[in-house]
């Protein structure tokens, strides 16, 4: 009898090699970004090294696990960006998408996951639209989003004195997404809209904009927009006096790699909302260099690089803890969903039944060129939003998952 | 959207002028380069962005100030031109358009991604330089100093141009080149030199356009893309070619732009191509262009 059972065992390890018996330890996850546009300094090739530190620090491969990188760039487009997702679930087979800058390539992406039941997790998109009435199983949101960036700085200008806002706003998702939020906030705090307009994704010339802004006589012109938009912006803000006019702006989303690119002089007192700062602690710190040195550019990493980092290490522990890869994209995301998160970039959190990832989000002001002591030294932290107060409190969020 | 107020509408008209001067400079070169050469030069936007970056590498590291990169820039770019032309251009004489299209469409491809790799896309910082800042409140307007002087100083040059290339004896020889460069030839007229000069001038055109813009956007390596499509558009729109064509559209698409960003601003980024669709039907040479 004892014989028959092992020879069985062989002739079913032969019959099914690899199977049945291995596990699979195969991964293959793939970063989706701008790499050319006007957000590639955002994510970019920075999003790249972040994901390869991150399965370098994971230490999988150690434990025996492969895993495969690749990475495509969307251009902004999102019929570019469903392709590339599509050709990735249905031919390069991967597990999980990672990245996804830009709000309407991000909601575009979200769908195709779903449909393919990959494991996406956002670090780039704003539209808080992913986790609300957008939000999938399959999804988790993991950097910022709108909503915090509104009740971060929309709330902290409000409560200065800055009442009376006037929007400049990218025509698309994002900016909607962030002007639609960010009047929720002002009118909750008894702030009052004078008006807004809407300027198309990757403008050069805002005076005409900016004209019809200092024309509104806002205290507060907000600028619901991104990247090169935003500096751009502030930069002929500048230009045209409204600065030294007494009008504020409140530039509703900026990155290191803005403040980095238009110079201090030029940002000095912006207050704005961050997740992740290179500076932060030493956790941060420690990563910043890492990250630095292996840059061509020796750029710091920007929030969204940290998310895309962050958001791997806690897939590659959730996939650790699974033991194998089961190639179901909800699955994986209910288990990280089970697992508190815990990294050096954004401390301890968890990710939310409707796929928001929450930590604190910080309020940040960039500081003067004369206190600014060594390179890419340019924010000083003003608060700190706590977790439970920085997203979508649950019983707001519109997202159907929660309503089972 | 009625509720129009005379101020707000005079200061969009001027910002308009302002937008136009460029459109101008950059479609005036693109005019040379085809009316003369008969290339359609797709590397204009890539030189215009490679004028900006000469600016700030001539202030950040050899301490040379924006009005010397002025004339700097634009030698410098111009004799980048020239090399390009002689080596690569110059071999395609003759034949399709298309060849010139894709070479030179290539060719900004490659220094676009170039200029990527080294310094991203977020761009480079140049200051106004210290005798335009400031500027004049009109009534109706604060006009920075820095723009005035980008609408005059485009102005200029662009009719300057026109003049030497319409109105002198030199741009006599090169009109005539155009026509039948064999007969010139045999007058004694060195035409290729005189084709890799013209194409060195169109190209130093738009590298000063690229010094002018330099402190009022981004040193960006993608400043150039994003203009380049506008500018072809314009210079159909003026006619092929058409040296005055290119300089009145250039102007007032600008101004028509800057209507449409007071009146309409979700469509400013596609008027100027619904415009280029509407002429093309009445008149398919463009509106100076010649059948």
């Amino acid at each position: 009898m004892k014989t028959s059972v092992s020879t069985l065992a062989l002739v079913a390890a032969l019959a099914l090699p690899g199977a049945a018996f291995a596990q699979d330890k195969n991964v293959k996850i793939g970063v989706l970004d701008d790499m050319s546009g006007l957000y590639a300094d955002v994510g970019g090739q920075g999003s790249i090294l972040a994901a390869q530190m991150a399965i370098e620090d994971s230490g999988m491969v150690a434990k025996g696990w492969k895993i495969d990188l690749i990475s495509a760039d969307h251009q902004n487009k999102p019929d570019v960006g469903v392709n590339l997702a599509r050709q990735w679930a249905d031919q390069e087979k991967v597990d999980g998408i990672f990245g996804v800058l830009t709000s309407s390539v991000a909601l575009a992406v979200n769908g195709v996951a779903r449909e393919k039941n990959l494991v996406y997790m956002n670090s780039g998109a704003a539209t808080s639209d992913l986790t609300n009435s957008a939000c999938s199983p399959n999804t988790v949101h993991w950097t910022y989003d709108t909503y915090l960036l509104a009740n971060g700085t929309g709330k902290a200008v409000v409560k200065s004195g800055g009442d009376s806002w006037f929007f400049l706003t990218a025509d698309y998702a994002f900016g909607h997404a962030l002007e639609r939020d960010t009047t929720e906030v002002v009118k909750a705090n008894n702030g009052k809209i004078l008006g807004s307009v809407r300027h198309p994704l990757n403008s050069s010339d805002f005076s005409s904009f900016l004209l019809q802004a200092q024309a509104s006589k806002a205290k507060i012109i907000g600028l619901a927009n991104a990247g090169g938009d935003t500096t751009n912006s502030i930069k002929q803000a500048s230009e045209f006096g409204i600065t030294s006019g007494g009008q504020k702006l409140a530039a509703l989303l900026l990155f290191a790699s803005d403040v980095h690119s238009l110079g201090l002089k030029m940002t000095q007192g912006l207050q704005f909302t961050e997740t992740f700062y290179w500076d932060l602690n030493d956790g941060t710190r420690a990563f910043a260099k890492r990250f630095s040195d292996r840059m061509k550019n020796k750029n710091q990493p920007t929030m969204v690089q940290a998310g895309i980092y962050a958001s791997i290490i806690h897939y590659m522990k959730a996939l650790d803890a699974n033991g194998s890869n089961p190639r179901d994209g909800v699955k994986m995301v209910d288990k990280m969903k089970s697992m508190p998160t815990d990294d050096a970039l954004f401390g301890k959190g968890e990710i939310q039944p409707n796929g928001r990832k929450v930590h604190p989000g910080y309020l940040f002001e960039v500081k003067k060129p004369e206190e600014s002591k060594y390179p890419w030294d340019y924010y000083k932290l003003i608060a700190t939003i706590p977790a439970n107060e920085a997203f979508t409190p649950l019983d707001k969020s519109a997202c159907a998952l929660l309503k089972k | 959207m009625f509720n129009i107020s005379t101020q707000a509408l005079f200061a969009q008209l001027l910002v308009g002028l302002i937008n136009g001067s460029f459109y101008a400079l950059l479609s005036l070169g693109l005019a040379v380069i085809f009316g003369m050469l008969n290339i359609i030069n797709f590397a204009h936007g890539a030189l215009y962005m490679v004028g900006a970056f000469c600016a700030y590498f001539l202030l950040n590291v050899l301490g040379i100030n924006y009005w010397a990169a002025l004339i700097l820039a634009p030698l410098l770019v111009g004799a980048l031109g020239m090399a390009l032309e002689r080596t690569m251009l110059q071999r395609l004489a003759g034949l399709d358009h298309l060849y010139g299209l894709l070479l030179t469409f290539g060719l900004a491809l490659i220094i676009q991604g170039l200029f990527q790799n080294y310094f991203g896309s977020s761009g480079l910082p140049y200051a106004i330089p210290q005798q335009l800042t400031g500027g004049q409140n009109l009534g109706f307007m604060f006009l920075p100093n820095y723009r005035a002087w980008v609408v005059v100083f485009s102005l200029t040059v662009c009719l300057a141009t026109w003049y030497a290339i319409e109105k002198t004896k030199l741009g006599a020889y090169l009109r005539a080149a155009t026509e039948n460069p064999t007969l010139v030839r045999a007058f004694g007229v060195n035409v290729p030199r005189m084709i890799t000069l013209t194409y060195g001038f169109g190209v130093g055109l738009a590298a000063l356009a690229g010094v002018l813009s330099a402190p009022i956007n981004q040193v960006r390596p993608l400043m150039g893309a994003d203009l380049i499509i506008v500018v072809f558009a314009v210079v159909v729109i003026g006619g092929m070619g058409s040296i005055m064509g290119s300089i009145v559209t250039g102007f007032a698409l600008g101004i028509l732009e800057g209507l449409t960003k007071y009146f309409y601003p979700e469509a400013s980024n596609t008027v100027v191509f619904v415009i280029m669709a509407l002429v093309l039907m009445v008149k398919p040479n463009g509106l100076f262009g010649r059948a």
